[in-house]
């Protein structure tokens, strides 16, 4: 039948009692105050679709676009209804009785075949001086015209070199990325397992794990030095990261769209890519590529000659910050949690002046597919309450959506702005001068919202703060706030 | 459809923004949280900012002869919300401001799309509280609160919403705006309007605006647990707490039926052989908190409570809460449709409305798990069936009409706290006899003789057709025809 999509949810939009539970916690209700821009409401469109009620249509496909997938409602939902499972069905009857919005399809048509997505950005990265201008202090650009961006938004370059351009496909933990181990913490910092130049020459000759590093397209193009931080740190805990060159975008934004077509060829492609290679686990910086890897990919490929494959990988999944906490045991050996800690404790640290960057107050944004996706919001913390000199304060609400949602805030600037509002008054509340989050997405929107409220504080990755403590010596060069851009960019940007 | 003309103009009241007219964006407004219901779409849905654009959209209903129907979260369970016959549905869930807290005089001035619990957290800086805690309070808005006149889990120490409004302004069906009440504590100026309004259902005015009274937080409270393998002596506590003199906030009561129901449902390690769940809990000064505490325990072990817990800690407490919170759900989750009702008995009389619902359940072999409010008599006899079963339907029917029946012989009433709307409008003359439909159906006529006030609510239908008879044959006409008035 036509509503195929929608009829194998059947069970769980019935589920659903229509008591409005879901109000109470989505943060596009809570803006619009539209019985459409809620779960119970979208639901009930599906509902009428499926009976027959009306047909599905474009205005069909739109309703159901409004909607962030933070899963707010389905946590809070007391006849546990997978509002989740009906949008992606729904969208996806969506896109089979209407298509794809023709933006959407060229760009997934881009997303899908690796190799024109990466031609694409290259000729981007070259040719994004022209199209946009450069913050006045941030590493971020204005659009110069509209292309589809609202212009008061700032979005932050593409790398000039990719991560994967920029680091080679096999990193043994002998060769950190950035090569630089501060060997002032030495003697003091004795119990340092990874720091010390002693236990550095003591390393392994084969290192203790070898993971792979599923890079994401925002850590690759954008936020390279989240990737570099991630490589970095275990490399310091003496673990080889693998990075296949073939890997390309999860595929998430296009099944999301409801293209699940697409999405499926994505999905088999990845597993394919990461199946051959020797590893213990597979690790994510990005929730959204995480919840891929999880939860998406087994559950696409089921009953495809890669399922058996996707389940395997999919237990191997860790977030970094899951896998720095649970696997290698941050507080609990005293590998890093000795490393961080004997560096507080020691001074020498301190003596040298350049403790900064981890230092200060610090809070932290639970990202909805690594907090309410993944289950992970107690790792990163942790790991925030581990380094020497930082201040973590909580905010109010810190597992509330921040508004960005991927395409989302293309399509609806302004209502991902006054959902993130609220996230930025969360954030100044606290005092914090540095924001933390788990993924880049996030990140990308929240640098955006303290911009344009003038806020002065930065967003980091946590791993990034984490790698900052292992390296207290080169924060100043680490081009936090300076990208790294060839004279010609510069002269571009200006 | 409404005219092209009057779209028009609802727009130039409120914005194209807050007018919606596409089906997808009807659909959300066709039903509410009543189950079993089917879906009604309106011609139009409005979201006005203010007063003003209230009384400009209650004009042009008025001109053009279109039902309107108030709605704030749509979160009722009595269909009050369904647009049964077309026309705007008027949403105020953006008329949602608080104007003013009052701490001196301990009130609170609100527009009506205000959520309860936003409410209670913009007051509970001040160290008040606004009591009225409907099982929606974080959802349900103040207007549709006060137009229903919502109950919830503090009724028997701390009464229902009509407690608690001490002003409204109500935008009367002709467009005139009425203030009634204000803040004093004593008013014996007139009739009492404020109370005529609160729990009208929208079927006599909108309310745009709501003073309530609010009263300091109390600051300590014990929440305890007894479990009773006997409904007996599980009704005797709930008398015997109160001959006590000791009257909790919270007085629950989950039957055998709901405990295996959340049990299933969220497996938080309930004895699934006990007859009978008491939720209580105390408020107020602490030691005043303490001595009764112990009183209740005390009370509880006399009679022969299986197991009682009293929470030490937060944590604890929510564990307590957790059985009473899932059992709507958990019960929801047993068959495809759930029929909930409110009848409510004298406190006295909860044993002889338990077992008499245990009769009917078994003579119309049905599954029916009874929650609620002990303490006040309002309980959820919750009716577990399948709409696509007619046959089941039809006893469904028949026991619905047996559940009154017995809550009307017991000395009770049809509606506790969810009102009657459209789902127990036939019943309402057996509560008040043709004399009390009358009064009702004169005050309705007096304040909106067009009956454009949320048709279908409150009356039977055949009292329906009676109140638009007086009008010319009104309602008779097809949405088309009615374009033409005005």
């Amino acid at each position: 039948m036509k509503l195929r999509d929608l009829a194998v949810v059947r069970a769980e939009i019935d589920k659903c009692m229509k008591c409005g539970n879901c109000q109470s916690v989505c943060p596009i209700y809570f803006e619009t105050k539209k019985e459409l821009g809620v779960a119970r409401g979208k639901l009930t469109l599906a509902q009428a679709a499926l009976e027959g009620e009306l047909p599905v249509t474009p205005a069909f496909a739109e309703r159901l676009s409004l909607c962030l997938t933070c899963n707010a409602c389905v946590a809070n939902c007391p006849s546990g209804v997978r509002f989740d499972r009906i949008l992606l069905a729904a969208r996806a009857a969506a896109v089979k009785a209407c298509g794809l919005p023709p933006v959407k399809k060229v760009i997934f048509a881009g997303l899908s075949h690796p190799i024109v997505f990466r031609a694409g950005l290259r000729s981007g990265r070259l040719l994004q001086p022209l199209i946009f201008k450069r913050h006045p202090r941030k590493r971020a650009n204005y659009p110069r015209f509209p292309l589809g961006l609202d212009r008061r938004r700032i979005v932050p370059p593409l790398a000039v070199r990719t991560l994967r351009e920029e680091l080679a496909e096999v990193n043994p933990p002998s060769d950190p990325v950035l090569n630089r181990v501060p060997n002032q913490v030495s003697n003091q910092a004795g119990q340092a397992a990874n720091l010390t130049p002693d236990r550095a020459a003591s390393r392994p000759a084969r290192p203790r794990m070898r993971v792979a590093f599923f890079t994401g397209c925002m850590i690759n193009y954008i936020y390279t030095e989240t990737g570099r931080a991630v490589v970095n740190v275990l490399n310091r805990n003496g673990i080889e990261v693998v990075l296949p060159s073939e890997q390309h975008c999860c595929g998430i934004p296009v099944f999301v769209s409801g293209d699940m077509g697409t999405a499926r060829a994505m999905a088999a492609s990845n597993v394919r890519i990461f199946a051959g290679a020797q590893i213990d686990a597979i690790i994510t910086a990005c929730a959204t590529c995480g919840e891929a890897w999880r939860h998406h990919y087994p559950e696409l490929l089921e009953g495809a000659e890669e399922a058996e494959q996707a389940r395997e990988l999919g237990k191997k999944h860790y977030d970094i910050s899951e896998f720095l906490v649970d696997v290698i045991g941050i507080t609990r050996e005293p590998g890093l949690a000795g490393a961080i800690s004997s560096m507080g404790s020691t001074g020498t640290v301190g003596s040298t002046g350049t403790v900064g960057p981890t230092t200060g107050k610090v809070t932290y944004h639970d990202p909805c597919h690594l907090n309410r996706g993944l289950g992970i919001n107690r790792a990163p913390r942790e790991i925030l309450r581990a380094i020497p000199g930082v201040e973590f304060r909580e905010m109010a609400n810190p597992g509330r959506c921040c508004g960005g949602s991927g395409s989302f805030s293309l399509s609806y600037y302004d209502l991902s702005m006054d959902i993130a509002a609220h996230k930025v008054a969360d954030i100044q509340k606290t005092g914090a001068e540095t924001v933390v989050t788990g993924c880049p997405a996030c990140r990308m929107q929240i640098e955006d919202a303290l911009n344009r409220h003038q806020m002065p504080q930065r967003v980091l990755h946590t791993v990034e703060l984490l790698e900052m403590a292992f390296e207290p010596l080169h924060d100043e060069s680490r081009g936090i706030q300076e990208p790294r851009t060839s004279a010609f960019h510069r002269f571009l940007l200006r | 459809m409404l005219s092209k003309a009057v779209v028009t103009e609802l727009v130039s009241i409120c914005g194209r923004e807050r007018v919606l007219t596409e089906p997808e964006d009807l659909i959300g407004y066709s039903f509410d949280a009543t189950a079993a219901l089917p879906r009604r779409r309106p011609e139009a849905v409005v979201l006005p900012v203010s007063t003003e654009e209230v009384v400009q959209v209650v004009k042009l209903a008025g001109r053009r002869r279109i039902p309107i129907y108030p709605r704030g979260s749509g979160t009722n369970l009595s269909g009050g919300t369904i647009p049964l016959e077309g026309g705007i549905v008027l949403v105020t869930t953006m008329m949602n401001s608080i104007l003013e807290v009052d701490a001196e005089n301990l009130t609170a001035t609100v527009q009506p799309g205000v959520i309860v619990q936003t409410l209670n957290d913009a007051v509970a800086s001040y160290g008040l509280i606004y009591p009225p805690d409907p099982g929606t309070v974080a959802t349900a808005t103040m207007g549709g609160t006060v137009a229903e006149c919502s109950g919830g889990l503090r009724g028997l120490k701390y009464g229902v919403t009509k407690h608690y409004v001490m002003g409204l302004e109500v935008v009367l069906a002709d467009g005139n705006v009425l203030r009634a009440g204000g803040k004093t504590v004593k008013n014996v100026t007139g009739y009492d309007l404020v109370k005529l309004f609160t729990g009208s259902e929208g079927t006599l005015g909108i309310i745009t605006g709501i003073t309530v009274k609010l009263i300091p937080a109390p600051e300590h409270r014990r929440t305890m647990m007894a479990v009773f393998d006997d409904l007996d002596r599980a009704a005797k506590t709930i008398s015997e707490i109160i001959s006590h003199k000791v009257i909790p906030a919270t007085l629950e009561i989950l039957d055998r039926v709901t405990i295996q129901a959340v049990e299933e449902h969220a497996r938080i390690g309930l004895p699934t052989e006990a007859e009978a769940i008491l939720l209580i809990e105390v408020d107020g000064i602490r030691e005043v908190v303490e001595k009764e505490a112990a009183v209740v325990l005390e009370v509880c072990r006399r009679q022969g409570a299986a197991s009682i817990r009293a929470a030490e800690t937060d944590a604890e407490r929510d564990e307590l809460w957790a059985a009473r919170r899932a059992a709507l759900p958990a019960l929801a989750q047993l068959k495809p449709t759930m029929v909930l009702e409110d009848a409510t008995v004298p406190r006295s009389k909860i044993p002889e409305m338990i077992r008499g619902l245990n009769d009917i359940a078994s003579k119309y072999r049905l599954k029916i798990g009874t929650f609620g409010h002990a303490g006040d008599g309002n309980l959820h006899p919750t009716i577990l069936t399948d709409v696509s079963d007619e046959e089941e339907m039809a006893r469904v029917e028949r026991a619905v009409d047996e559940i009154f029946t017995l809550a009307l012989q017991l000395g009770g009433t049809l509606s506790g706290e969810h009102g009657i709307g459209m789902a127990k409008a036939k019943y309402l003359e057996q509560e008040f006899g043709p004399a009390g439909v009358e009064v009702m159906a004169r005050i309705k006529h007096a304040l909106d003789p067009l009956g454009l006030l949320n048709p279908g609510k409150i009356f039977p239908p055949a009292q329906g057709k009676i109140l638009s008879q007086g009008e010319a044959g009104v309602k008779e006409q097809t949405p088309a025809a009615r374009e033409g008035l005005g």
